[in-house]
């Protein structure tokens, strides 16, 4: 009996205390709303907003929904972060490699490159790249044509529009591709183990990949043709570009500080996984005979992979919850537009802020409910 | 002299290749660096896109040149070894190299030849370099924000006395060794604390410092008389008991006009600002993230499921959101959750926004440490008949934190980052008073130099703090 007192005392207080304290502000919360005469509900979501957001993936303006609002938000973020997330893995991964070079330059310069970019702090990046370095570009009737076709103006990168005819029969076909190539990877892999035999893999990906989509341009009737943007006169003195795809100069000095922020970490986490795999492991694989192109791709990187990818996960999300900081040079985003300007024209406090908390929340257990899986997945059993 | 083969560079030939390669390497540099020191284009008589290309090209075939194993020559194999073992190799060092030369006179000449340091308004600033006379000018708003000039010894004075009461723990005897985490833990956050109320706000003075330092006098002159076993406790209580008897019962009205500390101004904490705000936050944010975090880094590892599910809420609502939420919550939201008339300074909402978010980020780091341990340590701990505070803090937390140094450190480095964000709620530390000092009519268009000027000082926070965490790594490493 005693011993049982023991177990449920600490529990019961802790629970009390937490209950009494979310008690406390429900209890406070309900007054002061009574007070003020604000009423709780997420009602005000089909209301008409009626204010304008700069820069949507969607069609968008004052006389559509607050959740219509919350949707460009959302978006936005979901775009400057899969923007980012791209940049930063690339150029992540190139650092992460070069700083094992045994370059004695390329070593150090990648080293510096990590040691300068990650201890300064993000928003600092991102106000410079976006109030000093990218004001310092030209106006858009001085700019010169990069590639002949597009423009880096201080209004923004303006850059050819895709015209597609017949869109979906490409989509279906570099889909055909995919599943081809999924097909051909299991049997290949069925052929290896059961009769020890070997096909080139990656050459019949790459050929499939490429073949199909040009098949559908010749045979499936698509086409795609360029819209360059073209200089525009608007008055006197102003000038921009129409036609073609604009991204805003918020949205580059975004991605660009996000990525080249991250990417530190995301070399750091490549490094120590590379670094992680073994010496043996290498010597064991050359001495049964392996290639050095077969150690790389069938001993060091499946190992190095699987230390790799749960950090690089998690500087994923720490890119995605960064993009926030948006809010800060007015690009559109989740925050910005929804926790910003809306929460600004309804009053509404608890309802948006809680409604943003729970996008990024459910965004983030998402990824990390993934991540358990996986991690289980590739774990090694030990004994 | 065997016959020279110039695509197989060998040992046989080693004079021959080694000055040709040199030469052709020196050229190359050469070419580069009189082009971007003294923009003289030496090959400006070729075509365009030849003579863009030739340092490259003459670099390419002179470390070709000399790339031959085993030369015998030491500083040759070094730089073979270091900088051109093949090809690819050699021409990424080159464009490095070239990179280097390039870009180091555009700086050097806009940081120092060219910017202007003298004077106090924009005048002078009509070089190409930067202005470092804004920077100059704006100083004081960039240190201490809006905190007025007259003030500012206050904001120093604390820094300094708590720099210098911070240090205590290099000159500590043997003896009081075994105080100093009790000091760090509970006294000196407190003492801090004091001089920013006191000092820095000004705040009302319920605590007066006349009393407090007969009381402080009194209790150490009594102290003498103590003995040794019971000092410990003596100086925890006594101190305060002296000050509360002569405050409320003593000498009230006699004291009162004796020496009382008046004439600190009351300045609100809108008005702070600057890099001293940047510190005050990290440094509380610091403090109370720490053991809130171990509170619940304990409590995910509890064996009480209802403990443990409350940890696992609390770590994992905080590590989903973005901090500029968790500053929008306590700037809009957290109010409505507070009786009407209980009003919270904007400051402290902060500081404990910041606080419990990286708390969250501290337990995960925690909770790696008590997992690494190995099962041993705890069943050892439990057969020597300790409980589980005892076990825990005695044998198991100095393991597990020893261990973990590097993730606290970078959490730490993440939350002096972070600190920029509470322009959210309005508090304008260094970055926010760059961007109103930007927006001032008369100083417009040198936005570069502040941003320059904060990212140097920044810099050299979070570096030297990785430094320290190193050092602290390798100081108290024990193979295990």
């Amino acid at each position: 009996m005693n011993f049982k007192l023991k177990d449920i005392g600490p529990q019961l207080m802790t629970v009390i205390a937490v209950v009494l304290v979310f008690g406390f502000f429900t209890y406070n919360a309900q007054v002061n709303m009574e007070n003020r005469g604000i009423d709780f509900g997420y009602g005000f979501l089909s209301q008409e907003s009626s204010f304008d957001v700069q820069f949507s993936l969607i069609e968008y303006d004052g006389s559509h929904s607050y959740f219509r609002a919350y949707l460009v938000g959302l978006l936005n973020t979901i775009l400057v972060s899969v923007i980012g997330i791209i940049l930063a893995t690339i150029l992540g991964v190139i650092v992460g490699i070069a700083r094992l070079s045994p370059n004695y330059l390329i070593n150090k310069f990648a080293a510096f490159y990590v040691e300068f970019f990650r201890n300064i702090p993000l928003l600092l990046q991102i106000f410079f790249w976006y109030f000093a370095a990218l004001r310092a570009l030209p106006l858009p009737q001085d700019a010169e044509a990069m590639f002949g076709i597009s423009f880096l103006t201080i209004k923004g990168l303006f850059v050819p529009a895709f015209i597609w005819q017949n869109l979906n029969v490409f989509l279906y076909s570099v889909l055909a591709a995919i599943i081809a190539i999924i097909i051909i990877r299991i049997h290949a892999k069925k052929l290896q183990e059961t009769q020890g035999k070997q096909i080139p893999v990656l050459l019949i990906s790459i050929g499939l990949i490429l073949i199909l989509p040009l098949l559908s341009f010749l045979i499936g009737g698509v086409s795609l043709s360029f819209e360059v943007p073209v200089l525009k006169q608007l008055a006197t003195t102003s000038f921009i570009y129409e036609g073609g795809v604009s991204l805003p100069p918020e949205l580059i000095a975004l991605a660009l500080s996000l990525s080249l922020y991250t990417a530190t970490f995301i070399a750091e986490c490549v490094r120590a996984g590379i670094q992680g795999v073994g010496k043996g492991q290498k010597e064991a694989a050359a001495s049964i005979g392996l290639t050095p192109n077969q150690v790389l791709k069938l001993v060091v990187m499946p190992q190095a992979l699987r230390i790799i990818i749960p950090p690089t996960t998690n500087q994923y999300l720490n890119l995605t919850k960064n993009s926030s900081l948006a809010a800060a040079i007015a690009y559109p985003d989740l925050v910005l537009v929804f926790a910003g300007t809306a929460l600004m024209q309804t009053g509404k406090a608890i309802e948006i802020v809680s409604i943003t908390m729970f996008t990024y929340l459910s965004l983030s257990i998402s990824i990390s409910l993934l991540m358990n899986w996986y991690n289980r997945k590739i774990a090694i059993t030990e004994k | 002299m065997s016959k020279i083969n110039f695509l197989k560079p060998d040992k046989s030939n080693l004079n021959t290749f080694l000055y040709l390669g040199s030469f052709l390497f020196f050229i190359s540099v050469l070419d580069v660096l009189l082009n971007s020191f003294f923009s003289l284009n030496i090959t400006g008589f070729l075509p365009g896109f030849i003579s863009f290309l030739l340092p490259l090209i003459l670099g390419f075939i002179g470390l070709y040149f000399i790339r031959i194993e085993l030369s015998g020559i030491k500083q040759l194999d070094l730089l073979n070894k270091h900088i051109n073992t093949n090809n690819f190799n050699a021409i990424l060092s080159l464009l490095i190299i070239f990179i280097i030369l390039k870009s180091i006179p555009p700086i050097l000449s806009w940081f120092f030849v060219d910017a202007s340091f003298a004077g106090d308004s924009k005048d002078v600033c009509t070089g190409t370099g930067a202005c470092w006379t804004y920077i100059k000018v704006w100083m004081r708003r960039f240190m201490y924000g809006m905190y007025p000039n007259g003030e500012q010894w206050r904001i120093n004075l604390s820094f300094i006395s708590l720099a210098l009461l911070g240090s205590v723990g290099y000159f500590a005897t043997n003896k009081f060794k075994k105080y100093l985490t009790l000091y760090y833990v509970v006294i000196y956050p407190f003492i801090a604390f004091l001089f920013i109320f006191f000092f820095i706000s000004g705040g009302p003075v319920f605590f007066d410092f006349s009393y407090g330092i007969i009381a402080a006098i009194l209790s150490i002159i009594i102290g003498f008389f103590i003995p040794s076993k019971f000092k410990f406790y003596y100086f925890l209580i006594v101190p305060f008991a002296l000050y509360i008897l002569l405050k409320y019962f003593i000498f009230y009205e006699e004291l009162i006009e004796l020496g009382k500390l008046d004439g600190l101004n009351w300045v609100e904490t809108g008005a702070w600002g600057g890099l001293s705000l940047t510190f005050i936050i990290s440094f509380f944010c610091l403090i109370f993230c720490f053991p809130i975090g171990m509170a619940f880094a304990l409590g995910r590892r509890s064996g009480f499921p209802l403990i443990r599910y409350i940890s696992i809420g609390f770590i994992e609502f905080w590590r989903g959101v973005p901090l500029i939420t968790v500053l929008f919550m306590s700037a809009v939201m957290f109010p409505m959750f507070l009786p009407a008339d209980f009003f919270i300074d904007k400051l402290v909402r902060c500081i404990i926004a910041i606080s419990l978010f990286e708390a969250a980020y501290v337990a995960e780091v925690i909770r790696g440490g008590l997992q690494a341990l190995p099962r041993g340590q705890y069943e050892a701990a439990k057969s020597l008949g300790m409980g589980y505070w005892r076990m825990h803090i005695f044998v198991i937390l100095p393991q597990a934190l020893k261990l973990v140094i590097p993730g606290i450190a970078n959490t730490f480095l993440a939350l002096v980052k972070d600190t920029p964000l509470i322009f959210v709620v309005g508090l304008l530390e260094i970055v926010g008073m760059l961007n109103l000092a930007k927006t001032n009519p008369e100083w417009l268009g040198f936005a570069m130099e502040g941003y320059v000027f904060a990212a140097i000082i920044f810099w050299i926070i979070c570096y030297a703090m990785s430094k320290y965490s190193y050092n602290l790594e390798q100081k108290y490493k024990t193979d295990r």
